[in-house]
């Protein structure tokens, strides 16, 4: 699909935008709907975009499997380390309003961290899923079928 | 027998389980089965999401001028349960393309027949 | 006025389901399964759930879809005909759904605001939720405030589905690179 000249040109004219729009829903979400999930499929949308009009080759080396890994891990890390830092600063496991000097303001903070990484496990497990799937077509072309069982 | 318009959700929502139901247990083919799994969810959000509209009111954000909001909660629910779902379709059909490598076949009663003949 | 854009599109949506449940070719289904999951989108809109339409839009007519895809290219295109009619199973479906219809009775009516799901945590959360988070989305406050764990959870199985695909499609890669030069 990389030939189409047409396909190109919108392709790298429209990622930039869709990211944008991603980090928009993700930040935005405590004022208009949005939040973690939404933005972090759209976020893995505009790659996947990108992968499909330009080869899954070039999607990976856009966005490397190793960082789409740690995506995965990080994201639910950084939400336990937020559980975490309220039992460290005095409250229970998730306490939000002990993690600054006024309430309101931990809770906004609490919620900005763990929507954070919601979003992050959430592209990196959308983007590997696709990752995964294409992959597997150039695969087993090549190779014996039916013969692994292990 | 309520037919009337106030119940009228709840017998679509029925029907979309129904047919997922149907789709599930009685087609042979592996990714029917799933996609019937997926109505089947699917058709479980309306019955939530539905009681809790109110009519007149708005989406549940605070803005000034709007007195009635519609129910969050059943919002909260259907969210994970959305995404908990997408997680369970793709590792069936990680299963299906595993089983079609393995198999040469997504067809249960082809499946289960080399499955005899193996033994 | 305002409830009848929600039945014409739950009837659509139940004739789309209907000729999912009929056709063979598995890519016409994948494709009705995209333009339900955009129905149910549109109609969870007209039930002011916007943030549960994002996601359904994002997630069933977006993900869902292209992994579909992505699997009937893989696994093959055209459901076989079935080897005997499937009259078992369609009237075992059709005896759920009777029990469901019997159930459904004591369910309250449309935008029924004496409902007991207005009652007990809701009209806290609406009263309260703005004052104590800061946050005017109450759908963002409870799921990642007030209902934080649930959201954990759920992050935990997104994590743990992406951990299974990987360990379910990896190893024949790795076997093809090693086969190939």
């Amino acid at each position: 699909m990389s030939n189409d000249l047409i396909l190109r040109v919108i392709a790298k004219l429209l990622m930039p935008y869709m990211l944008v729009f991603a980090l928009y829903v993700q930040f935005h979400g405590d004022f208009g709907p949005g939040g973690g999930f939404q933005a972090g499929v759209i976020a893995a949308a505009a790659v996947v975009f990108y992968a499909i009009i330009f080869g899954l080759p070039a999607g990976r080396r856009l966005v490397p499997d190793r960082v789409v890994e740690a995506m995965l891990a990080v994201g639910v890390l950084l939400y336990a380390g937020v559980g975490l830092a309220g039992l460290a600063l005095g409250g229970n496991f998730l306490d939000y309003f002990v993690l600054d000097g006024d309430p309101v303001k931990g809770q906004l903070r609490g919620i900005f961290w763990v929507e954070a990484g919601v979003g992050l496990t959430v592209a990196g497990v959308m983007l590997k899923l696709f990752t995964m799937f294409a992959g597997r077509a150039g695969a087993d072309r090549g190779a014996d079928k039916g013969g692994d069982r292990g | 027998m309520k037919l009337l318009a106030g119940h009228y959700s709840y017998w679509i929502a029925i029907l979309l389980m129904v047919a997922g139901l149907t789709m599930l247990i009685s087609r042979r083919n592996l990714l029917k089965k799933l996609i019937g799994l997926a109505i089947l969810q699917s058709s479980v959000y309306l019955v939530y999401i539905a009681p809790g509209k109110l009519i007149g009111g708005t989406a549940p954000i605070i803005a000034p001028g709007y007195t009635l909001y519609s129910n969050p909660l059943p919002h909260v629910l259907i969210l994970t349960a959305i995404v908990v779902g997408v997680a369970t379709l793709a590792l069936g059909l990680a299963l299906v393309v595993r089983i079609r490598e393995a198999y040469g076949s997504i067809e249960e009663d082809e499946i289960l027949a080399l499955d005899r003949a193996g033994e | 006025m305002g409830a009848l854009i929600i039945y014409v599109l739950l009837t659509t949506m139940a004739v789309t389901v209907v000729a999912m449940v009929l056709q063979r070719n598995l890519f016409s289904v994948v494709v009705l399964f995209g333009a339900y999951s955009f129905q149910m989108a549109t109609v969870l809109v007209a039930l002011d759930a916007v943030d549960v339409a994002m996601t359904e839009a994002a997630v069933g007519a977006g993900v869902s879809t292209v992994l579909l895809l992505a699997a009937m290219h893989l696994a093959g295109g055209i459901e076989a005909k079935p080897l005997h009619r499937p009259w078992l199973p369609l009237v075992l479906a059709l005896a759920v759904g009777g029990v469901l219809a019997y159930g459904m009775q004591g369910l309250p009516a449309f935008s029924d605001p004496r409902a007991p799901i207005h009652a007990h945590v809701a009209p806290r959360y609406l009263a309260e939720a703005a004052a104590e988070t800061g946050v005017p989305n109450i759908v963002t406050a409870v799921l990642a405030s007030y209902r934080g764990f649930d959201t954990l959870g759920e992050t935990v199985v997104v994590f743990t589905a992406g951990v299974g695909v990987i360990a379910l499609l990896r190893r024949r890669r790795k076997a093809a690179k090693d086969a190939a030069p």
